[in-house]
């Protein structure tokens, strides 16, 4: 049943909703933004949201595969989901530097990697979670239950990559905004 | 001291515009609620009795109940039409506490600290700004523009007899207008919680004829006058030495730190710590050996002396008008 | 298009009446829906009611810890400067009190009773993700645990209920005191998100054949409203508490002004999840009043429609309210007026629903047992709370009684009267069902009237205190204000409460054996949960039964078009000797898939030690995120991990599409 990953879906979107609305209204009380720190640099970023979306072809294979059932195919396409996932957890690194403070500079750079760290969590779940269900799919015990669940996981990385736009257009967007 | 506390005594038009919302919104409420409970009433003494093996009454399935959809649906708009003229009430409350007139305004600053209250009077001309703690006075009949600060955590600034409570945040900065109809004095206290001494961080605004008060004024604004040789003198030198002059200041000598309450006037005060003492010499003596037996947590420390050292630095501080 | 791979029902034509109790299926059924005995299968139990049942227990004794604290707390006001309790015991008295009652008892008893009674009201063997119900329970066990040990140690967190920054920041509140209350929350929210996923799913997809979400009793519809609520309110008092840990161990400034933070943040983020939490209590109360009142009126509540409409509304506008408990701070003044109307507007639904049993009791023929008393009481103390709501809705009116004894007043009638009341009325409502023996109606009587007399002595004071300027979370008071008799008249009622609870607790405790036995239905309700033995048999239902109507058990099935037997009365066809349940459709409940739910297993119990692990190293350093995810993904992944049995079993049951 779907409703599981629709539950987490809804509690982490609000979450990250609540924290882009913590970052703006930190902003809303300060004389300039970002706090003492220029606006993140733009290129691993933007690299990133290219290859994340890029991430949903895999996946979006992955699960077509998984809904025909068809065992091979989905082993495979899960293992092109990892490699984009390696990609992007890698350039999701970077993108820290990229920020230009810590979170221990001001309320600009707490909140600026709350969020960024935040997405990086749900990274590193989705990752690991691909990579336990591919395993199973290699070793078994399989049942028709499985396919479902790489259908679930999709819906689960869709989420986490749909949800970085908006957290991509707080971090990066608002701070160049005057 | 005797004073006033209470939000059903007001005595200035802040609080006594609350006071007539309180009024009618209260009247409104208890008929209501009377309404409600008769109506419970009415229903359990009609009802007949049934036992749990008794066939439950279906009836209500197949046909819709008229006569009580329209009961219901009377009920939900009279609390309605009630609601919106509470909403409106409360607008125009609103509006008439924006409204008091603040010219000629008596300027004051409130910054809060745990557990007591900084007050600064401002003056037009710097010189005659002047600093005092946990009592205010006021002339009857003037607005009062308090602007409210805090240093270390959230306060709340609450006199209920005069207006309502604003809170005083760290990083932020507040207004509270009022103004004192009567001559009287009116007791404060902190309404956010603020740590071990919430409990006791009181204050007093004592309303008193212009008159009164300018003459008050003028005697806090001077400086601490050369103590007698002798008792006095010898205080104060205590005072200098021990801990004291690291947190109070007293105009006209060399104790300048702000940490704790001013006392340049510490003798015309009502009371001492917040409200918590009398301001009588044994009290005072009680408070400055063990401040942690009246407020525990206090920041002040035990400040350990001899008998007559004692009396001498009470002494002194008595002289402080 | 349902997911591939899943058996599918065969459409209704196919349905037959199951088997009867007593027969060698049932016998099947109950073992394979049993959790296995001794300690080990205790711990490993997944099954609802076994859960449920722990889970309810633990509450009732966080319930009753925290009222021990407000009756230490009371004895230290009865007298003006009073010596029983110093300053910072009494902070940390009211801090415990505050927190233990509302994240530990009032959140987690009604999804408690939820996971105990939805699958039977509901027609089902279990709810939706047992494992993760298991898990939720212990999580939260361990965090309350994690709380009191702390105030055993004499560091109880001591900043109030809503530890509000900058007292609650690194600069004001030294040591770890606030920080085991952070976590506290993380751990119960974290346990109170699960449960809503958990209810959410059991009412959408786990319902009798025919129980059509318009039939589903309203217990139902206000937990299942109730848990969408807990989805979007739960995360911002994460978000807040987590924030607040990071302030004070890695040197984040969300809450200090002095780097672009602000104190007002926690605030905002506190309520918006601080207001929706009181409804969060108050919504399964009302759901509790819906199930009692028609049983002991004798008919269907009336009204249906009109009551789920108000119970949906009053969630919505929850989430609009939140700053009117800022109105002292300097937020711009058109900005407050509309949180006044929205503050007043929501009493309309409620008003609603109070009209509606009113019009039900009006009309029925009443029963007068110890459940409906309790819901009596709820009309008096609720509605004068609800009132005093009101009040405090108006901006000025609440600058002058917010923060005082006032407050403390309303909140504690709009709960005890919204809540606790509807609550213990739905304990002696259910206990026959859950022990198989009716409660005491004469120590229910007594336990009744003193909770009503000695709640309203404690309470009704208190209006009058914070009118006459005494201010809350004040461990003594000066004599002379005319604070004393109030303050005494209190403390005597709090004693009253206190022997009305014990007075409950030993009627429960003596029941247990000497109450009189209770069939399947001794009050003769309507719902499905009656329909089953008391106590219900492991699998809830030997045959699930088909539902025509709203009140299955008065409304008897309908004939079939040409005057013969009904059709469908029950499901046959469910596996006895796994773990077989059927899904429904959401709207109509029409059959859609058989699911395989999985066997007792510890890994639930094992994932929430190494979560515990996790967020108590993290209150000292944060690497201990880092090392600490290790053990729960091992877990985690254990968890998940298909055993090769279990899937020879299914995959003898599956069906292709």
């Amino acid at each position: 049943m779907w409703w599981g990953t629709f539950g987490l879906i809804a509690i982490e979107g609000t979450i990250f909703a609540i924290a882009i609305g913590a970052y703006l209204y930190l902003r809303s009380q300060a004389d300039s933004w970002p706090l003492g720190a220029p606006p993140p640099d733009l290129l691993w970023g933007s690299a990133n949201t290219l290859i994340l979306l890029a991430s949903i072809w895999p996946n979006q294979k992955a699960k077509r595969a998984a809904e025909a059932r068809d065992l091979v195919r989905t082993r495979g396409w899960l293992l092109v989901c990892l490699l984009f996932a390696l990609a992007f957890l890698v350039l999701r690194g970077f993108e820290f530097v990229a920020l230009h403070t810590r979170w221990d500079h001001n309320a600009y750079g707490s909140v600026v990697w709350t969020l960024l760290g935040l997405h990086t969590v749900h990274l590193l779940t989705d990752t690991y979670d691909t990579a336990v269900l591919d395993v199973l799919l290699f070793t078994g015990p399989m049942e028709g239950q499985r396919f479902v669940d790489v259908s679930e996981n999709a819906l689960y990385w869709y989420f986490v990559v749909f949800s970085w736009l908006p957290i991509y257009a707080v971090i990066y967007g608002v701070p160049r905004l005057h | 001291m005797d004073a006033l506390h209470d939000v059903l005594a007001p005595f200035g038009p802040q609080a006594g515009h609350v006071h007539a919302l309180w009024m009618l919104t209260l009247a409104v409420c208890t008929v209501v609620f009377a309404a409600v409970l008769a109506a419970l009433l009415v229903a359990l003494l009609r009802a007949k009795r049934a036992g749990a093996e008794s066939a439950p009454d279906l009836s209500s399935l197949g046909r819709p109940e008229p006569g009580r959809r329209r009961s219901v649906i009377a009920a939900v708009a009279a609390s309605t039409l009630l609601l919106l003229a509470l909403i409106a009430a409360s607008i125009f409350t609103d509006r008439a506490l924006a409204r008091l007139s603040t010219d000629g305004a008596l300027r004051l600053e409130v910054t809060a600290h745990q557990w007591w209250w900084e007050v600064r009077y401002v003056e037009p001309q710097v010189a005659d700004s002047f600093m005092t703690a946990n009592e205010i006075h006021v002339p009857t009949g003037r607005p009062v523009i308090v602007t409210l600060k805090a240093d270390d955590v959230i306060h709340s600034f609450w006199v209920p007899s005069l207006a309502g409570k604003k809170d005083l945040i760290p990083g932020r900065t507040a207004t509270l207008n009022f103004r004192a109809d009567r001559d009287g004095i009116y007791r404060g206290q902190c309404a956010e919680f603020c740590g071990s001494q919430h409990a006791l961080m009181a204050f007093f605004v004592l309303a008193e004829p212009p008159e009164r008060y300018a003459a008050w004024a003028a005697a806090q604004r001077r400086t601490a006058g050369e103590p007698a040789e002798g008792q006095p003198l010898r205080g104060r030198e205590i005072f200098m030495r021990s801990s004291c002059a690291m947190c109070h200041a007293i105009d006209g000598t060399s104790a300048q730190a702000v940490r704790g309450p001013n006392l340049t006037h510490l003798a015309s005060r009502g009371t001492l710590a917040a409200g918590s003492l009398a301001n009588t010499p044994e009290d005072l003596r009680r408070w400055i050996a063990d401040p942690q037996q009246v407020k525990p947590g206090t920041y002040m420390p035990a400040t350990r002396l001899s008998s007559e050292d004692m009396d001498a630095l009470v002494g002194y501080l008595q002289t402080l008008r | 298009m349902p997911p591939p791979g899943l058996a599918h029902a065969h459409a209704p034509p196919h349905l037959k009446d199951g088997p009867g109790p007593g027969s060698p299926e049932a016998a099947a059924l109950d073992a394979t829906w049993r959790d296995p005995p001794g300690l080990l299968g205790w711990l490993a139990a997944v099954n609802h009611k076994a859960i449920a049942r722990r889970f309810i227990v633990t509450t009732f004794c966080f319930f009753v810890a925290g009222g021990l604290l407000a009756f230490v707390m009371r004895l230290q006001l009865a007298r003006p400067g009073a010596r029983l309790v110093g300053p910072d015991l009494y902070n940390q008295l009211f801090t415990m009190h505050g927190s233990t009652m509302m994240f530990l008892f009032a959140v987690p008893v009604m999804q408690a009773v939820a996971v105990y009674l939805l699958p039977l009201m509901l027609g089902t063997r279990s709810v939706a993700f047992p494992r993760l119900n298991a898990f939720a329970y212990w999580i939260f066990l361990f965090g309350g645990l994690m709380l009191y040990a702390v105030f055993a140690l004499g560091a109880a967190p001591d900043v109030g209920w809503f530890s509000y920054v900058p007292l609650a920041g690194p600069d004001y509140s030294p040591g770890k005191r606030t920080d085991f209350w952070a976590q506290m929350i993380t751990f119960t929210e974290l346990s109170a998100l699960l449960e809503a996923i958990v209810v959410i799913t059991t009412v959408f997809k786990l319902r009798a054949p025919g129980m059509a979400l318009n039939r589903i009793p309203l217990f139902a519809w206000a937990m299942l409203v109730t848990a969408f609520m807990v989805l979007f309110a739960m995360p911002a008092v994460m978000l807040a508490s987590t924030t607040l840990i990071t302030d004070r161990l890695v040197g984040t400034h969300f809450y200090n002004p002095a780097e672009g933070g602000d104190a007002v943040l926690w605030q905002h983020l506190f309520w918006f999840f601080g207001h929706p939490e009181v409804y969060l209590i108050f919504l399964p109360g009302l759901g509790f009043l819906s199930a009692i009142i028609p049983t002991f009126a004798r008919r269907p509540i009336f009204g249906y429609t009109a009551m789920v409409l108000a119970l949906i509304a009053t969630a919505f506008l929850a989430f609009g309210l939140w700053v009117h408990h800022m109105f002292a701070v300097n937020l711009p003044e058109l900005g407050k007026s509309f949180f006044t109307a929205a503050s007043m507007l929501i009493a309309i639904p409620s008003a609603v629903q109070i009209f509606c049993w009113i019009a039900t009791l009006c009309s029925g023929r009443l029963d007068f047992k110890t459940p409906l008393l309790f819901a009596l009481g709820f009309f008096f103390i609720l509605v004068l709370g609800g009132l005093t709501g009101i009040m405090l809705a108006s901006v000025p009116l609440d600058l002058q009684v917010h923060d005082s004894y006032f407050v403390v007043a309303h909140l504690h009638y709009v709960l005890i009267g919204g809540a606790v009341f509807p609550l213990f009325g739905a304990f002696y409502y259910w206990y026959p069902k859950i022990t198989g023996r009716l409660m005491s109606e004469r120590l229910g009587r007594w336990n009744f009237w003193l909770f009503f007399v000695g709640f309203n002595v404690t309470f009704f004071p208190m209006h009058l205190l914070g009118l006459r300027g005494m201010p809350r979370r004040v461990y003594t008071y000066q004599a002379g204000l005319g604070w004393d008799t109030l303050n005494l008249v209190a403390t005597l009622g709090s004693w009253i409460i206190a022997l009305s609870a014990l007075l409950f607790v030993v009627n429960a405790l003596r029941s247990l054996r000497r109450g009189a036995p209770a069939g399947p239905n001794p009050w003769g309700a309507g719902t499905l949960e009656w329909a089953t033995e008391s106590p219900p048999p492991p699998c809830n239902f030997h045959a699930i039964p088909v539902v025509h109507g709203r009140d299955p058990l008065w409304e008897p099935p309908r004939a079939a078009a040409d005057g013969g037997p009904p059709p469908f009365t029950h499901v046959g066809g469910l596996a006895a000797h796994t773990r077989e349940l059927l899904a429904t459709t959401v709207l109509d409940a029409r059959p859609d898939l058989r699911v395989n739910f999985p066997d007792p297993t510890i890994w639930p119990l094992v994932s929430a030690l190494a979560v515990t692990v996790l967020f108590i190293g993290s209150i000292f350093t944060p690497w201990a995120v880092v090392w600490g995810s290790i053990p729960i993904a091992i877990a985690l992944t254990a968890w998940f991990w298909p055993r090769r049995a279990e899937t020879a079993v299914h995959l003898r049951l599956e069906q292709g599409p």
